[in-house]
């Protein structure tokens, strides 16, 4: 078997292939031609590289020396099909310009202190001399010769990145390797990553049933790369023939073809599913907070966006802390943002309960254009402070990076920290209304502030702990938001229009309305995009949102029973 | 469909009391009407004052003395005065929305802007072939290598088409939106929020290159209107004066509509709409015509203001903007025509004054405007007026009797807190 695999070079220079020797890496030259048949005519009088016993291997290495490349590049073939374990740290120590030959002819690797060892037996050579032949020709050969033996790794990562430089040279020579490696093989990126290159290779071969069989493969594994490939072979040409003449591959790479867009369309649908809710949890969170000072305290609070801007500051200058007093922590930085977030939102919110928003209860409209007021006058501080540019919030190391969860999704840790976030703060407000004296107290006095009061609760401070409370979770937003995005003073103002659609579209006053509107309005943002462009999509979902207001007036979880009339 | 929607019932004594102090529908500050119809006269003379001197005055202060006369007005102030001319008669649409049948909508900015963007493909058709590129084509086509007008463009080179169009495009939006928003009883804030949503997206709509509408940059550069040249001192103070000319004409007809059976029936609604509603009037149909007839006065005014300004461009669509034409009413004072227009008239000249000397300290005095005028004084600048009048009044019977004044109404302009669901005195 290895010795076939060892004379096919040459019958591949001598038989032209009609896919492969239009590619110019390809053609061979007569130097080429030589070296492949010399070694050729080298492993038959071997008799088969797998049985290559020491001394061949020996007599391979000490052939590096030549200052010929051509022989160099034999010998490294050589060496390749060798299967002795030393063949792969030569070759790469080749490749390194880590051979040296001392100037007594003698072939040495030199280790990583400058010290020379014999190639062959490992044994320490004190000598000086020059490295190996390494020539373009030889660097040629060189790579697929260390990517098939590194084939044989033990590590994964290795394997891939060997099938994947073989993959990139896409030559026949490789698939004797690769079928070996295949069978052996049982990480399934790898196997994945076998098939996809043998799929490759065997679709350009001239047998009709391997082409079938590649076309077997590529829909059992569904690799969508496959797919312009396919639809050449079923493809009419200009002068109305098929580039594929077998209408049995053709019609397997049809029903192929129809495979793989079912496969495609799942991926995609996955993937807006996936965005959509990454999209709807960063809407939730900036609606969250609104949820509470709009949806149970009927608060206007068109500042909302500015609470989700001082949160993320409040971000920035938690960073800056860490920066300049705890360098050695600077990476946990996010986690103490959250609580110095919250605490500052809630003081600004409690601020603007006081001052202004508690003299406008019961006045809708005034209360809109006051908080409106209070927006800008927050936004024009906070550029006096910290300048109208962007200031820079950068992620953790440990939120770096991303996940490929299907070909050509990667979701990004940040993304996937900020859903997770974002189930925490529902828990959290959650808790905070359901579970807490607080929260008993705000349900009451939203509820029938009159008995509320006369059962004792001092509704104006639950009032002022309420809108605190929401200012809050709209500053844990922030902090969400800043590990996305720019941080400016204008951060809020594009999410305020989204955070009251949410809310109205949720239902007043319903949490659970709130968390559905925000992901189903996330998700089909993300399935329209792709097909009506963003800003369109945007459009249509707005539309959307009207339509359903024109069905349900108050909301998708409109609220039952007595107090459902008084809105 | 108000047929087959059982109507409300009206909250039970005890119920309604309950929910007073967050459901009370945003209306109850506003005087009654009775106070508010009783001082049309002065309105009157001072609106007729303010078209005068803008119609009349200001263009002939342009246009007649010398440039190096004192009484010379430059061509900045008039083309300023124009443009808060134009603000005035937004003002006046908004008032007619807000004040009086208490829709407060977030989208008179993108009537506006539509309006604009009317006159402004008319005036860019009327440049012709002396755009940058010498093409038939606007030259934001040419630029986005176009090779035929887009048919919405088509009629845009009539100027007749394109005042046709200055009206019917914010009517029909204004109507078909109105239709579906008043019909399902969205009112309120709620009504607020959604129309704040569309505005936000018409912006995003038209800053694409793809709408057609020159994008990012808008459409500018215009050259002569009807033959005029825009650069020609003359045509700005004949735009001035036309402004002028349509404020007084937008009073007239707003006073008309308010005086009339519709307007206090709508006056009626935004004080309490289910009475008025238990009384046999269909809320829909006399919303819808105020509220079209209100953006058909912003197309109005955005038309008289694009050639004056030389451009319009999809940042006339902001959200914020709209916010801000609420509060030249909130300022001025709501419920009255004339608080709308001097309202817009001041702040907008404070933008202008300001912007150019603290640039900074504009939004401080925005927001501050925005937080005071509702806390402090809700009634606007015409209730100072009104306070100082009141005052004489109490001075005059004061001298009669200590009795009538303790009657007297004190001109409050405290806030009513949480439970002042009743109107202030």
């Amino acid at each position: 078997m290895l010795r076939q695999a060892a004379v096919v070079p040459a019958a591949a220079a001598l038989a032209p292939r009609p896919v492969a020797a239009g590619r110019p890496g390809l053609c061979l030259t007569w130097q080429r031609y030589l070296t492949a048949l010399a070694l050729a005519v080298a492993t038959f009088f071997n008799g088969g590289a797998a049985r290559a016993d020491t001394s061949d291997f020996a007599t391979a290495v000490n052939a590096l020396g030549q200052p010929s490349g051509d022989a160099v590049t034999s010998a490294a073939q050589t060496i390749g099909a060798s299967g002795d374990a030393r063949a792969l740290g030569l070759l790469e120590a080749l490749r390194d310009g880590a051979v040296i030959v001392t100037d007594g002819g003698e072939v040495t690797l030199r280790d990583a202190s400058g010290a020379l060892h014999d190639a062959v037996t490992g044994a320490p050579v004190a000598a000086t001399g020059h490295p190996a032949t390494l020539d373009n020709e030889v660097r040629r050969v060189l790579d697929p010769l260390i990517a098939r033996l590194e084939l044989k790794s033990p590590a994964p990562d290795v394997r891939l990145a060997a099938v994947q430089t073989l993959e990139s040279r896409s030559s026949e020579d490789d698939a004797p390797v690769m079928r070996d490696a295949l069978a052996s093989e049982k990480v399934a990126p790898v196997r994945r990553a076998l098939v996809a290159a043998l799929a490759e290779l065997d679709l350009a071969s001239n047998d009709p049933q391997r082409r079938l069989g590649a076309i077997a493969a590529i829909q059992e594994t569904g690799s969508i790369r496959f797919r312009s490939t396919l639809q050449g072979l079923v493809t009419k040409q200009d002068d109305g023939t098929y580039s594929e003449p077998d209408p049995r591959v053709r019609s397997g790479a049809q029903s192929a073809l129809a495979a793989l867009d079912r496969k495609q369309f799942m991926v995609d649908g996955a993937a807006d599913v996936m965005y959509g809710l990454s999209t709807g949890s960063i809407l939730l969170l900036s609606a969250l907070g609104l949820a509470i000072t709009f949806g149970l305290m009927r608060v206007i609070n068109m500042a909302h966006g500015e609470m989700l801007m001082i949160g993320a500051y409040a971000t920035y200058e938690t960073q800056a802390f860490f920066h300049a007093h705890l360098p050695e922590h600077e990476s946990w930085y996010l986690v103490a943002s959250v609580p110095v977030a919250l605490g500052t939102c809630m003081l600004v919110g409690a601020l603007l309960e006081r001052s202004v928003v508690r003299f406008l209860y019961g006045r809708p409209l005034e209360t809109l254009l006051a908080t409106y007021g209070l927006s800008l006058l927050l936004i024009q501080t906070v550029r006096s402070i910290f300048g109208p540019q962007n200031v820079a919030v950068e992620n953790p190391h440990w939120l770096a990076g991303g996940t490929e969860v299907f070909e050509d999704v990667v979701i990004p840790y940040n993304r996937m920290a900020v859903v997770l976030f974002t189930i925490a703060v529902v828990a959290f407000v959650s808790y905070m209304l359901r579970g807490t004296s607080l929260g008993l107290r705000v349900r009451a006095v939203t509820q029938n502030r009159p008995m509320a009061a006369c059962m004792g609760i001092a509704t104006r401070r639950v009032d002022t702990w309420t809108f605190a409370l929401g200012s809050g979770v709209g500053g844990l937003g922030g902090v969400a938001l800043a590990q996305l995005g720019n941080v400016g003073p204008e951060l809020g103002q594009s999410y305020i229009v989204d955070s009251f659609l949410v809310v109205v579209l949720g239902g007043v006053g319903k949490l659970m309305g709130c968390i559905v509107a925000a992901f189903s309005l996330g998700i089909l943002n993300k399935v329209l995009e792709p097909i009506a462009g963003a800003v369109l999509g945007k459009i249509v979902v707005l539309l959307a949102v009207i339509l359903v207001i024109q069905k349900r007036p108050q909301g998708l979880f409109a609220p039952r029973g007595r107090g459902a009339e008084g809105t | 469909m108000t047929a087959s929607m059982p109507p409300a019932p009206a909250p039970p004594k005890e119920r309604r009391a309950a929910s007073v102090l967050l459901e009370a529908g945003g209306q109850a500050t506003l005087p009654p009407l009775s106070r508010r119809r009783a001082r049309p006269l002065w309105e009157i003379w001072a609106v007729f004052g303010i078209c005068l001197v803008v119609g009349v005055v200001v263009p002939l202060l342009n246009v007649v003395p010398a440039e190096t006369s004192a009484l010379h007005l430059s061509e900045f102030f008039v083309s300023l005065i124009g443009k808060l001319t134009c603000y005035g008669i937004v003002a006046v649409a908004m008032d007619l929305a807000w004040g009086y049948a208490g829709i407060l909508s977030l989208c008179h900015g993108l009537f506006f802007a539509l309006g604009g963007y009317a006159m402004g493909m008319y005036l860019m058709r009327a440049i012709g072939t002396e755009g940058n590129y010498r093409s038939t084509l606007p030259d934001f086509m040419v630029f986005l290598d176009w090779k035929e007008l887009p048919w919405y463009w088509h009629g845009f080179e009539h100027f007749g088409f394109a005042a046709l169009m200055v009206v019917l495009v914010p009517g029909a939006i204004a109507y078909l939106f109105g239709f579906f928003a008043f019909r399902s009883r969205i009112s309120g804030v709620y009504f607020s929020i959604v129309t704040q949503a569309l505005t936000y997206a018409a912006m995003l709509l038209f800053f694409r290159n793809a709408t057609g509408f020159g994008g990012n940059n808008g459409l500018t550069d215009f050259k002569r209107i009807i033959g005029y040249s825009l650069r020609e001192p003359s045509t700005k103070a004949a735009l001035c004066a036309i402004s002028g000319l349509a404020l007084g004409l937008t009073y007239l007809l707003a006073r008309a509509v308010v005086g009339s059976r519709a307007g206090r029936v709508l006056t009626a609604m935004r004080d309490v709409e289910a009475k008025v509603r238990f009384c046999g009037y269909d809320p829909v149909a006399y919303k819808l015509f105020v509220w079209t007839l209100s953006a058909v006065l912003c197309g109005i005014a955005g038309a008289l203001y694009v050639p004056q300004v030389g451009i319009i461009n999809p940042s006339e669509m902001q959200p914020s903007n709209s916010v801000e034409i609420a509060i030249w009413v909130a300022v001025g004072g709501r419920g009255t025509l004339a608080g709308a227009i001097l309202g817009a008239f001041l702040v907008n000249g404070a933008k202008s004054w300001l912007t150019a000397t603290f640039p900074t300290a504009w939004l401080f005095v925005l927001g501050g405007l925005f937080v005071l005028v509702t806390l402090l004084l809700p009634g606007g600048v015409v209730d100072i007026f009104a306070a100082l009048a009141r005052a004489r009044g109490n001075v005059a019977r004061g001298i009669r009797g200590a009795q009538s004044k303790a009657v007297a109404p004190a001109p409050s302009a405290a806030p009513a807190g949480p439970v002042g669901e009743e109107p202030r005195p």
